[in-house]
């Protein structure tokens, strides 16, 4: 059969199936459970039962006696090398194994090396731990009243809770703000602990060479060159000897940014004892013990004239760290980016006060699936924005449109001193409520409300803006490394190229999106691009893969890489058109001389000169790296609308629709754009409705497994509406974004949002997260409504 | 999540299982879906000695009538009960409680006798038996004794068999020619247990109740029946008066307590509120409305 080939003049916006899906969807993927080396020993990991306990003593002889146990380790012995403790990516510190005192339930405590997984855990039961229990602090309300215990009385001087107190905005200008408001309206939530609950959870394999020194590390890691870069100041092991392979993830969503104690135990015990060890956490292991996401308590006010316009706003917040400091985010940033909480509005001041504190929970504060804290802050202001409409007695879309920042404004410069680069809120807001039929839906709710029949149908709103894109460098760094990101290709003599990038996909999509940037740049098809990331000896150093940065960093590093081997490759083409480089023209893939359309050479031609016929004096090889130092982040924005039906005598809610518009700047892919999206929107629904994890006054998590902690299934995900409006970013190469995070971080609000408003006419006006069916019906039962 | 070690036997017959349970006692575990039992082993919760398995032995998988009445054998999967129509037919609160278990797999292997002799409160099966009156056949090394449901269930995971009896089937009795029943179940999500579940069952009699059967899940130490509303729908007429009463008496037969999942009021509530529409539902099912 012939196949007509249609002329290619851009590869952007093609839905390019997925490199990488035949081999998972053949189950040829290479995770790192399916790692195996010879003479392999296995590792597993004994777990406080307490939330704060002293440890008494730890007896290991009984597990010693398991035939097949090769070695137990204690927080004793890795005092001994100086790894009982580990810094954090915040620059705090965190146990490895506990040596004095647990801090939470579920910390580590030994490990047991076995010849097989089998036996390691038949060995944990026969660890004998004596504990003295403590008080226990399970809030950060409880850890900064007079009195707590200190958590964190390991380290020096340190006499209370506080990790730390941060401020942003113009405190002054926003009591002026507040001095002239007509109207303040202010709300008060808890935006509660959940997990980001990847389906692979953290594992690795790690693989000394006690003859030549090298230390290879399979790990589940969303960003490898840190994490090399870590380990050698940890170990004190020289960088270079240091490989660190991120393989296939099953999902990483933030949980795979940190370093765990499982990692630095099992590269301990290969480096003592000279063979391979692998530790694949189980589930309940992950749930409780890593990075877990939100918890925090904000407090707000929001001054508006009569009119709805908004002055100002103030935010209070206070952020459950658990026992260590341990988010992965920008140094300069106490608590990452929520202080972008003014979101989509033109709120002329703000005043934004952060407080952290120690508790006896996991560490953390990843950022799940979200850019450093703007998940926290869209759905602040989201929420108050909606709570503010109905003081005022405005309709929420109209209160928005009121108050968004205009196109004409940007870049925008926030009250808290955010650049925003480009924008046109009302745009996005108002095709998605042309698209879910907003005035039909209002007055049917205004004609069931009459009727009061006990059917509730609400509709929530939500305009959400991100900043992605971690991000220049003078603002941005990690540990003090700057968070540029890298890409280096090289294109081989028969015009087929590998790209090699220091980000990491986790499912992303990567090996399709950036090859097609590639072929976008020089006209080589996407499959013929092959995509490498995850190992640090093959790579360009980069920090990894979280707060939708890829495109933004390294899709941008890619362009401009791809670029410049393009102004190479002109010059080789000029030399084999035997013309002058400004004579030539570039379409996708062929430069031909300006004027004779015939006389052309494509750019594979162009790639075998490069190996075999130069110009004279000209290095050989197609082949270039670029490190890409962002002039500013990006702002991604988009309008969700969330339709929901409640049944007044249980309390149940059920979504009836979803419409969502973003706009993610330029789209590579659309297809894996909408399936983030999807993603996002199904993540956000499981926030709304069911994922928590709490503890009981004594520590103990309760949300340890998927029978306590609950993820929607495609059972509880309603239909999804997509729909797009682009607004490139003025300063990325290819105008993109990033679009990872948009839907987790914007539709929270939409649904909640959906749920009060339904209920406000009985003026209910706010129920925490997640929303379940008791609290709705005892929402609904304090104000006497309900059967 | 790796369990301790055991042994595994794979027996052909009823009576070789029998007597590796009588060897075994309390340190062996019959196998039947493993739905219940494995994940326990696997958190070592449970750690038997002996697993034997029921699977290999024939007879098991009957879902059939005789003398009028429905016997399930040891070995029915809940799916199989979700695809019968003879259920759909006459059985209508079992027909009805399946596809609410679980999810597609579990309830694959799963079996509604392996449900009944976990004993869990939680579990859908129990007040589904309840609703219907089954009464459960179990063998052991003493002969062959037949339980009726409301006395199988003595507490939390803890049922009437001995240590050496195996539950061949469970027997639900003839419902009669006009008879209905559902089963409503609040759950947070699929494959969820129940916050609270009801069985309701009715079988008519001249546009009266013959006989009433409620069961309620996850509201008390076990599956437990609502006497009292069953009492008071027995005879009569099948009115917004009496369906209103039999829910509130329903209601005060739970005995919920309050967790992550509501209030104790909460669940009385939805008692109140699941039986008042079941017995709507299976009213106009059974063709008394
Ligand atoms: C994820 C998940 C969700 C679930 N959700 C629900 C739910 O929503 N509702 C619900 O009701 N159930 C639920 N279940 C439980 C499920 O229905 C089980 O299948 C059922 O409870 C047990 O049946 P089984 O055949 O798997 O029994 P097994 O696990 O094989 O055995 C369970 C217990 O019964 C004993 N046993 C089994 N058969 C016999 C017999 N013939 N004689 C004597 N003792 C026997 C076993 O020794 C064991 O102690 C869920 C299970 C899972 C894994």
């Amino acid at each position: 059969m012939a196949v007509v080939e249609e002329k290619v003049t851009t590869w952007l916006g093609r839905s390019v199936k997925r490199k990488e899906d035949d081999r998972f969807l053949q189950g040829r993927g290479n995770y790192i459970e399916d790692i195996k080396l010879p003479g392999m020993l296995y590792m597993a990991i004994l777990r406080s039962p307490y939330a704060h306990a002293r440890i008494l003593s730890i007896d290991t002889a009984a597990a010693m006696q398991v035939p097949g146990v090769v070695a137990v380790v204690t927080g004793a012995d890795l005092v001994a090398h100086k790894l009982a403790w580990m810094p954090t990516l915040s620059g705090d510190t965190q146990a490895v194994l506990a040596t004095d005192k647990v801090r939470m339930q579920g910390q580590e405590v030994a490990c047991v090396i076995a010849e097989d997984v089998y036996t390691a855990h038949d060995a944990l039961g026969l660890i004998d731990v004596d504990y003295e229990p403590l008080p226990v602090v399970t809030n950060p309300q409880q850890a900064l009243a007079e009195g707590a215990p200190v958590i964190r009385d390991d380290k020096e001087g340190k006499t209370d809770n506080r990790i730390y107190h941060w401020e942003a905005g113009d405190q002054g200008a926003t009591e002026r703000a507040f001095a002239q408001a007509d109207r303040v309206v202010s709300i008060g939530m808890h935006y509660p602990r959940c997990h980001p609950s990847p389906l692979e959870c953290c594992g690795c394999v790690a693989d000394v060479n006690p003859a030549s020194g090298k230390v290879t590390i399979y790990m589940t890691s969303q960003a490898p060159h840190a994490h090399r870069t870590v380990f050698a100041l940890v170990t004190g092991l020289p960088e270079q000897n240091i490989q660190i392979i991120s393989p296939d993830l099953g999902g990483g969503f933030g949980n795979k940014v940190p370093i765990y104690p499982g990692y630095v135990v099992a590269t301990a015990a290969s480096l003592l004892i000279g063979r391979p060890v692998k530790w694949i956490e189980d589930r309940t292991g992950n749930l409780i013990s890593t990075g877990f996401a939100r918890d925090f308590y904000m407090d707000g006010e929001l001054a508006l004239r009569q009119d709805g316009k908004m002055l100002g706003l103030r935010v209070n917040m206070l952020s459950d760290q658990g026992y260590a400091y341990a988010d992965a985010q920008p140094s300069k940033f106490k608590a990452g980016l929520f202080h972008v909480v003014t979101g989509s509005y033109d709120i002329p001041a703000a005043h934004v006060v952060t407080d952290g504190a120690y508790t006896n929970k996991a560490p953390g504060g990843v950022a799940y699936r979200c850019s450093f804290r703007v998940t926290e802050a869209s759905f602040f202001i989201e929420r108050l924005v909606q709570k503010a409409a109905y003081e005022l007695g405005l309709d929420p879309a109209e209160l928005r449109r009121l108050n968004f920042i205009q196109p004409e404004q940007f870049p925008y410069t926030s009250a808290t001193g955010f650049v925003y680069d480009s924008g046109d809120y009302e745009r996005a807001l108002d095709l998605a409520l042309e698209k879910v039929g907003y005035r039909e839906l209002r007055q049917e709710q205004a004609k069931l409300r009459q009727e009061g029949k006990g059917k509730l149908l609400g509709i929530g709103l939500a305009s959400f803006t991100e900043v992605v894109g971690a991000g220049p460098g003078r603002q941005f760094d990690i540990l003090g490394i700057r968070m540029f990101d890298s890409a280096e290709l090289r294109v081989h003599p028969t015009g087929k190229a590998i790209l090699k990038l220091g980000v990491k996909s986790q499912g992303q999509g990567h090996e399709t999106t950036f090859a097609q940037i590639v072929s976008n740049e020089l006209g080589i098809p996407p499959q013929d691009v092959m995509v490498q990331e995850g190992d640090t000896d093959n790579t360009p150093y980069g920090l990894g893969t979280y707060a939708s940065r890829s495109t933004p960093t390294g899709g941008a590093a890619t362009a401009v890489v791809a670029r410049e081997l393009r102004e190479k490759a002109k010059r080789i083409a000029a030399h084999l058109l035997e013309a002058a480089a400004e004579d030539l023209e570039w379409e996708l893939g062929r430069f031909f001389v300006r004027g004779t359309p015939d006389r052309g050479v494509t750019i594979q031609d162009v790639a075998f000169a490069a190996y075999t016929n130069l110009p004279e004096g000209m290095q050989a090889g197609l082949e270039g790296v670029h490190y890409y130092d962002p002039p500013n982040m990006t702002y991604p924005f988009g309008s969700y609308v969330v339709v929901v039906d409640i049944d007044a005598g249980t309390g149940q809610w059920k979504v009836r629709r979803v419409v969502a518009v973003d706009d993610c700047g330029v789209r590579i892919n659309p297809m894996i754009v909408e399936g983030q999206i999807m993603g996002g929107l199904t993540e956000g629904l499981g926030m709304a409705a069911m994922e928590l994890i709490t503890f009981d006054e004594e520590g103990n998590c309760i949300g340890s497994n998927f029978m306590d902690y609950l993820l929607p299934t495609s059972m509880e995900t309603p239909h999804f509406d997509l729909f797009e409006t682009v607004t490139p970013s003025p300063h990325h190469p290819i105008g993109c974004k990033g679009v990872g995070e948009s839907a987790t971080v914007g539709s929270p609000a939409a649904y909640v949002n959906a749920v009060i408003d339904a209920l406000a006419p009985y003026e209910i006006t706010n129920i925490d997260m997640p929303v379940t069916s008791d609290k709705v019906w005892e929402a609904l039962r304090s104000k006497g409504v309900g059967a | 999540m790796y369990p301790a070690k055991f042994e595994y036997f794979p027996p052909r017959t009823l009576e070789e299982a029998l007597s590796l349970l009588a060897k075994y006692g309390d340190e062996g575990k019959v196998l039947a879906g493993g739905q219940s039992l494995i994940p326990l082993m696997k958190l070592r919760f449970a750690a038997p000695r002996a697993l034997i398995d029921l699977n290999r032995i024939e007879g098991l998988d009957q879902l059939v009538e005789e003398d009028g009445g429905l016997r399930i054998g040891a070995l029915v999967r809940t799916k199989a009960c979700e695809r019968s129509q003879l259920l759909r037919d006459r059985y209508r609160a079992l027909a009805d409680a399946a596809p609410q278990i679980s999810d597609p797999i579990v309830r694959n292997r799963g079996t509604v006798v392996g449900s009944l002799a976990h004993a869990d409160p939680q579990g859908d099966w129990g007040s589904v038996m309840l609703a219907v009156g089954a009464r459960v056949e179990a063998r052991g090394s003493g002969g062959t004794r037949t339980i009726p449901i409301e006395q199988f269930f003595q507490g939390p995971f803890a049922s009437a068999l001995e240590p050496d009896e195996i539950v061949t089937s469970v027997v639900v009795p003839d419902p009669g020619p006009r008879a209905s029943g559902t089963y409503l179940k609040l759950e947070r999500k699929v494959g969820d247990f129940a916050t609270v579940g009801v069985a309701v069952h009715l079988s008519l009699d001249n546009g009266r109740v013959r006989r009433a059967g409620i069961g309620l899940t996850a509201v008390a130490p076990t599956n437990v029946r609502a006497t009292k509303a069953e009492e008071a729908l027995a005879g009569a007429e099948l009115n917004d008066a009496s369906i209103r009463n039999a829910a509130e008496l329903a209601a005060q037969a739970a005995e919920p307590r309050s967790d992550l999942r509501g209030s104790a009021d909460y669940k009385r509530h939805i008692v109140q509120v699941f039986t008042e529409r079941g017995l709507r539902t299976a009213a106009e099912a059974a063709g008394a409305a």
